[in-house]
C-alpha cells in the first residue's frame, strides 16, 4: 500500500500491517554527533512560553488548581476548543476549553470526582450527580465484589493506593499510529478484527472482545471529531513533521480527554518525529529553529495537562503528576542505537522552555550508547535534575527495541503490551503483622492468619521468618485476588477505549504488583539476624516496640550478608504472587517503588527492629535507608544492583542525590564522571536510577522560602516533581535523606 | 593487613576519572592545616586483609571507566608501603589503575618496591620553601624533593597538589617556586591548588586537640583563581 503523504519513506513491511516500529528502523537517521547544533528558543516559543509561566503563577496561587469545570464530564467532544495564545501555537488542542482548567471524570469513581472538587473549593454540578446517579462507576463494581478481607487490607493500609477508586493508567497507546496511517486506516483495520471475532462461536471471552472493539472503533471516530473542532482531519495520514506531532498529540489528547489514569504516559515519539523532520528538512521546508519550535510546542501542551485528584491521592503521590514518560534513547536489535537528533531536542526543551518535571524524560541507557549523547544527558542531569534513566542493556532482551516505559519504571512493548497496575503493599507493616501473629497495632485491626505474639525475649530469626513466610503468603494471594476484582471492574466500567485502540486487538498483559518498605524489612532481619533484638511489649501483651543491642549490617554498604535478604525477600514475594492466577491472564510483576507514598506507608507503620521510629518516613523505592551508608555512593548503589529485574519486571528504583562538588572539580569532569556512574551501575544491572546533582541548602532554602524557587524540580522515586508542589511532609522527608558528600 | 581509617566508594576528587578510595589510618606528620587529624594515630582505625580489600575494590571496576581506579590516601600510605604493594600489585592483576595519594616524606626498599606498580601518584608538596616546611610541618622538605625525583625517573605521571592557606603560602613567591618545581620534573602534568577548608574544626574538638590554623581564614575563590593563573 502506498500513500501519498509516505513519499520519501523507505518501504517495508510497515505499509501493509500496522506496524510503527518497521517504520522507524527503515527510516531513521542515527546521530552521532553532539549538541552543538542546536537552536535556542525562538520569540514565539517565548511569547507562549510566557504565557504560560503566568498560568503557573496564578495556578500556585489559588492553591494548585486554577479552575475546574464542574458541569461538563470529560470526553473527546465535550469542551470547546481551547488556546493559550491562538495565533502563535502551532501544535493545539487542550483537555478543556481553557489551560490549566480541569475536567471532572467520574468514571473511576463518582465520589473521588466529588471530594476532588470539595477539596478546591468547588462543588460538582448537580447536573453530573444527576449524570451518575443511576450509573455504575468503577468504584461501585469494585465495591459490590471485595470480600471483607479486601477491605480490612485496605484500611489498616497493608495494601494502599490500589486503583479502586481513580483510573488505573500505565496504559501507553501508540500514539504514533494515528500520524502514520491517519484514523480511517485504525478504523479500517480495527473493524476487520472484529468481523474476524465474529467469526468464532461466541462466549464471555468473545462477546467481551467483540465489544472492546466496538468502543474502540467509536472512539477513533470521537479522535477525529475531536481534531475537526481544532480544524485538523486526521483521517490521513500526517503529511508533515508538524501534522505528525500534531496527530500523534492529538492521539495522546483524546486518551486523557477519555481517562484520569494515575499514569498516563507518553511512550516513544522522538526519534519516530525526526523522521518527518530530516524529510522536512531535506525538502528545505523546515529549519532547526523551526524544528525546535515544534518540538517545544508539544512539550508545552504536554506541561499544561492536568489531572484533578483528591488530598488523599496526592499523599500517595504527590507533586500532581501525570507522568508523561517518554523514553529517549536506547539501542536497536541490529546494534544502532536509536538516538536521533530529535533525542536532542527533546532533551534541549529543558534550556528552552526551562526545567520542569513532566514530560517525564527517561532515559534508555546502554552501555553501547554514542559517547557524546550520554555525556549531553549527564549535562542535562547536571543542570536540571529533570531526568532519569533505566538499563536498555537489560529491557530490550525482553520487550524489543520499541518498548516504552509507563509512568516510572514499567517496561511495556508499545502497542503489543499493556498493564493492569496495582499499587503496592507494605512489607515492614506485614512484618510487624506478623511478629503480632495478625493483630496492627497501629490500625487496631485483627488481619490474616490469627495466631500468638511470637515467643521470646530475643527474637529467633529462623523463627521470625518461618512466621513471616506464612504471612507473606497469605498476603500475596489476597493480593492478586483483589487486583483481579479491580481489573475486572475497571474493564467493565471504565474500559480505555482511545489507548486500546492504538494497540493489536491481541494484547499481551502485564499485572503489576509492588511492595515498599524493602530496606526497612531488609535491616530489621538483619539486626535479627546479627545483632539481638529484644521486643517490648504494651500493656495488651502486644509488641509495640524493639531494643536492637550490638551491631548489624545494613542495606547500602555492598555488604551481601545483608544485601542477599532483600535479594531474597523480591524473589519470595514475586514467587508467592504467581501462585494465584490472574485476570485475563495477565503476567505478573513486580516494581520496587513507593513514588512519594513511602512517607505515608511510613506514617502508617509502628516502630521496626531495624532502629526506625514508629511513624518515620521508609526510603523511597529500593532505596537503602537514610543515612546508614557507611561507605559512599557507589557501595549503596552496588546494594540496590543486586536486587534481580528477573523478580522485579516492574522496576527497581532508586533515587540518587549527589552534591555537585562531590561529582568532580570542573564541568566537564562532572560529566565524565556521571556517565562512568551510570555506565557502572548499569553494567551491574541494575535497573532504575533518579539523578539529582545539588546541594541540600538549595532544598533547605526552598522549603523557607518556596517563592524564591518556582521552578526547582527534583527527582523523587520514578518521577520529577516541582518541590514546592510536595506538602511540607514530604519535603522534609525529601531533605533528609542522604546526599553523597565528600568532606 | 592494612590499616584503615575509611572507605569512599565513590571519590571523583583524588585522581582521574572515578575512584575507590582507601583511607590508611596513621602519618607521621603533623602538619599545622590537617584536615583529617583522626587519622594520625597509628593504632587507630580497623584492620583489613589486603585481600578483602582488593576485593571490594575490584567490585567498582565497572564505574572506573577509561580513567579511573583505586587511590591510596592518607594518613600517609608510605608508613605502610609493603602492604599497599601488595594491595596495588593485585589490583593490577586486574586491570585496575593505582593512584598513590601522599606526602612523599619516606623513601625505603619497600616504597621502591611500592612505586614500581603505581601507575599515578599525587604528592602533596605542603610547601615550597624548607623553612616553611620546617616551621609548619615539623621536618625538612628535602626528602620531599628527592622522592618526586624518584618519581620523575621511574617517569611516573604526577600531579603535585598543595594546599592554599591565607598568610602562609599564598604568596607570588610560593607559586613561582612551586612552577620551577613543576618545570624541574617531568613526570608532573598537572598542578592543583585546592583551598585551605575548616570543616575539620569538629574533628579537632572531638579529639580535645586545638587546631593551631583556627583562625586563619579560608581563602576566597578570587584568591583561588589569582593563584591558579600564575601557575
Amino acid at each position: 500500500m502506498m500513500h501519498a503523504n509516505w513519499e520519501g519513506f523507505r518501504s517495508g513491511a510497515w505499509q501493509d500491517e500496522i506496524n510503527v516500529r518497521d517504520f522507524i528502523q527503515n527510516n531513521y537517521k542515527e546521530y552521532h554527533g553532539d549538541e552543538s547544533f542546536l537552536a535556542k528558543a525562538t520569540p514565539r516559543t517565548e511569547t507562549v512560553m510566557g504565557k504560560v509561566r503566568e498560568l503557573f503563577r496564578q495556578e500556585r496561587e489559588k492553591g494548585g488548581v486554577l479552575d475546574i469545570d464542574t458541569e461538563t464530564v470529560s470526553s473527546l467532544t465535550s469542551y470547546a476548543p481551547g488556546y493559550i495564545d491562538k495565533e502563535n501555537e502551532l501544535i493545539v488542542g487542550m483537555q478543556t476549553d481553557s489551560p490549566l482548567k480541569r475536567g471532572v471524570n467520574p468514571f473511576g469513581g463518582i465520589r473521588m470526582a466529588r471530594q476532588a472538587c470539595e477539596a478546591y473549593g468547588y462543588k460538582l454540578s448537580d447536573k453530573v450527580e444527576q449524570e451518575f446517579k443511576f450509573r455504575t462507576t468503577h468504584n461501585t463494581g469494585v465495591f459490590r465484589v471485595y470480600t471483607d478481607e479486601m477491605r480490612a487490607a485496605r484500611s489498616c493500609h497493608v495494601i494502599t493506593g490500589l486503583p479502586d477508586a481513580y483510573g488505573r493508567g500505565r496504559i501507553i497507546g501508540d500514539y504514533r499510529r494515528v500520524a502514520l496511517y491517519g484514523v480511517d486506516r485504525l478504523i479500517q483495520m480495527k473493524e476487520a478484527d472484529k468481523a474476524e471475532i465474529g467469526k468464532q462461536d461466541f462466549t464471555a471471552e468473545t462477546a467481551r472482545a467483540s465489544e472492546e472493539l466496538y468502543q474502540q472503533i467509536a472512539f477513533l471516530g470521537f479522535m477525529k471529531e475531536m481534531a475537526a473542532m481544532y480544524g485538523c482531519d486526521i483521517s490521513q495520514p500526517a503529511k508533515d513533521a508538524r501534522e505528525a506531532i500534531q496527530w500523534t498529540y492529538f492521539a495522546y489528547l483524546a486518551s486523557i480527554k477519555e481517562q484520569n489514569g494515575a499514569a498516563m504516559s507518553l511512550g516513544r515519539v522522538s526519534t519516530f518525529f525526526d523522521i518527518y523532520i530530516e524529510r522536512d528538512l531535506e525538502r528545505g521546508i523546515l529549519t532547526e529553529a523551526g524544528a525546535q519550535e515544534l518540538m517545544d510546542d508539544f512539550v508545552i501542551k504536554l506541561r499544561i495537562a492536568r489531572h484533578l485528584r483528591t488530598a488523599e491521592y496526592n499523599e500517595l503521590f504527590g507533586g500532581d503528576p501525570m507522568w508523561i514518560t517518554e523514553v529517549v534513547g536506547g539501542m536497536g536489535e541490529d546494534g544502532r542505537s536509536l538516538v536521533t537528533k530529535s533525542s536532542f531536542r527533546f532533551l534541549n526543551t529543558l534550556y528552552t522552555l526551562g526545567s520542569a518535571p513532566e514530560p517525564n524524560i527517561t532515559i534508555l541507557w546502554s552501555n553501547s550508547l554514542p559517547e557524546a549523547f550520554k555525556r549531553f544527558c549527564a549535562k542535562v542531569s547536571i543542570d536540571t535534575d529533570s531526568i532519569q534513566y533505566e538499563n536498555d542493556d537489560i529491557m530490550r532482551p525482553l520487550y524489543g527495541d520499541d518498548y516504552a516505559i509507563a509512568c516510572c519504571v514499567s517496561a511495556m512493548k508499545v502497542g503489543k503490551q499493556m498493564q493492569f497496575f496495582g499499587a503496592r503493599c507494605n512489607l515492614a507493616k506485614l512484618l510487624l503483622i506478623a511478629l503480632n501473629g495478625g493483630y496492627d497495632l497501629n490500625s487496631d485491626m485483627h488481619i490474616g492468619p490469627q495466631m500468638g505474639v511470637i515467643e521470646g525475649d530475643v527474637l529467633d530469626f529462623d523463627a521470625v521468618m518461618e512466621r513471616f513466610d506464612g504471612y507473606i503468603a497469605w498476603l500475596m494471594r489476597l493480593y492478586v485476588n483483589t487486583m483481579n476484582v479491580i481489573h475486572y471492574m475497571h474493564d467493565k466500567y471504565a474500559y480505555e477505549k482511545t489507548q486500546m485502540a492504538l494497540h493489536d486487538t491481541v494484547v499481551e498483559r502485564l499485572m503489576a504488583f509492588g511492595v515498599a518498605g524493602l530496606s526497612v524489612v531488609t535491616d530489621s532481619l538483619s539486626a535479627i539476624k546479627y545483632a539481638k533484638v529484644r521486643p517490648i511489649k504494651n500493656a495488651a501483651g502486644y509488641i509495640e516496640g524493639f531494643e536492637t543491642v550490638g551491631e548489624f549490617p545494613k542495606f547500602g554498604n555492598d555488604d551481601d550478608r545483608v544485601d542477599q535478604l532483600a535479594k531474597d525477600m523480591t524473589h519470595k514475594v514475586i514467587t508467592e504472587l504467581r501462585k494465584t492466577p490472574t485476570y485475563r491472564n495477565a503476567i505478573h510483576t513486580l516494581s520496587i517503588l513507593t513514588i512519594t507514598s513511602n512517607v505515608m506507608y511510613g506514617k502508617n507503620t509502628g516502630a521496626t527492629p531495624d532502629g526506625r521510629g514508629n511513624g518515620e518516613p521508609f526510603a523511597p523505592g529500593a532505596n537503602p535507608m537514610h543515612n546508614r551508608e557507611e561507605n559512599g555512593a557507589l557501595a549503596s548503589l552496588n546494594s540496590v544492583a543486586k536486587i534481580s529485574y528477573d523478580d522485579c519486571r516492574d522496576g527497581v528504583s532508586n533515587t540518587f542525590s549527589i552534591t555537585p562538588d562531590t561529582l568532580g572539580k570542573t564541568e566537564e569532569e562532572r560529566k565524565g564522571n556521571l556517565v562512568s556512574i551510570l555506565d557502572g551501575y548499569f553494567a551491574k544491572k541494575a535497573h532504575h536510577i533518579n539523578v539529582n546533582v545539588m546541594n541540600r541548602e538549595t532544598l533547605l532554602k526552598a522549603y523557607e522560602n518556596p517563592e524564591a524557587y518556582p521552578n526547582l524540580t527534583i527527582r523523587v522515586s520514578g518521577y520529577a516533581v516541582n518541590f514546592n508542589k510536595l506538602s511540607r511532609e514530604q519535603q522534609r522527608e525529601v531533605i533528609s535523606r542522604t546526599f553523597h558528600e565528600s568532606i | 593487613m592494612l590499616r584503615i581509617h575509611s572507605i569512599q566508594s565513590l571519590g571523583t576528587l583524588d585522581g582521574p576519572g572515578v575512584r575507590f578510595v582507601v583511607f590508611l589510618q596513621g602519618c607521621p606528620l603533623r602538619c599545622k592545616c590537617c584536615h583529617n587529624p583522626d587519622t594520625w594515630d597509628m593504632r587507630g582505625g580497623e584492620t583489613l586483609p589486603v585481600d578483602e580489600l582488593a576485593r571490594r575494590a575490584a567490585r567498582y571496576k565497572e564505574y572506573f571507566g577509561a580513567e579511573g581506579g583505586i587511590t591510596v590516601s592518607g594518613g600517609e600510605p608510605l608508613l605502610q608501603a609493603a602492604e599497599v604493594y601488595e594491595l596495588f600489585a593485585r589490583c593490577k592483576a586486574q586491570g585496575i589503575h593505582t593512584c598513590l595519594d601522599t606526602s612523599g616524606s619516606l623513601m625505603n626498599e619497600s616504597v621502591e618496591r611500592l612505586l614500581a606498580v603505581t601507575d599515578r601518584v599525587l604528592l602533596d608538596v605542603k610547601y615550597t620553601d624548607d623553612a616553611d616546611y620546617r616551621a609548619h610541618v615539623g621536618c625538612s622538605l628535602q626528602p620531599v624533593l628527592d622522592f618526586l625525583a624518584r618519581l620523575n625517573e621511574r617517569e611516573i605521571p604526577t600531579i603535585l597538589r598543595q594546599v592554599i592557606i591565607p598568610t602562609l603560602n599564598d604568596s607570588v613567591q610560593n607559586m613561582e617556586r612551586l612552577c620551577r618545581i613543576r618545570d624541574a620534573h617531568p613526570c608532573v602534568d598537572k598542578v592543583e591548588l585546592l583551598p585551605f577548608r575548616k570543616l575539620c574544626q569538629s574533628k579537632y574538638d572531638a579529639l580535645s586537640i586545638p587546631f593551631p590554623l583556627a583562625d586563619v581564614p579560608e581563602p576566597d575563590r578570587e584568591i583561588m583563581s589569582r593563584l591558579t593563573a600564575l601557575l
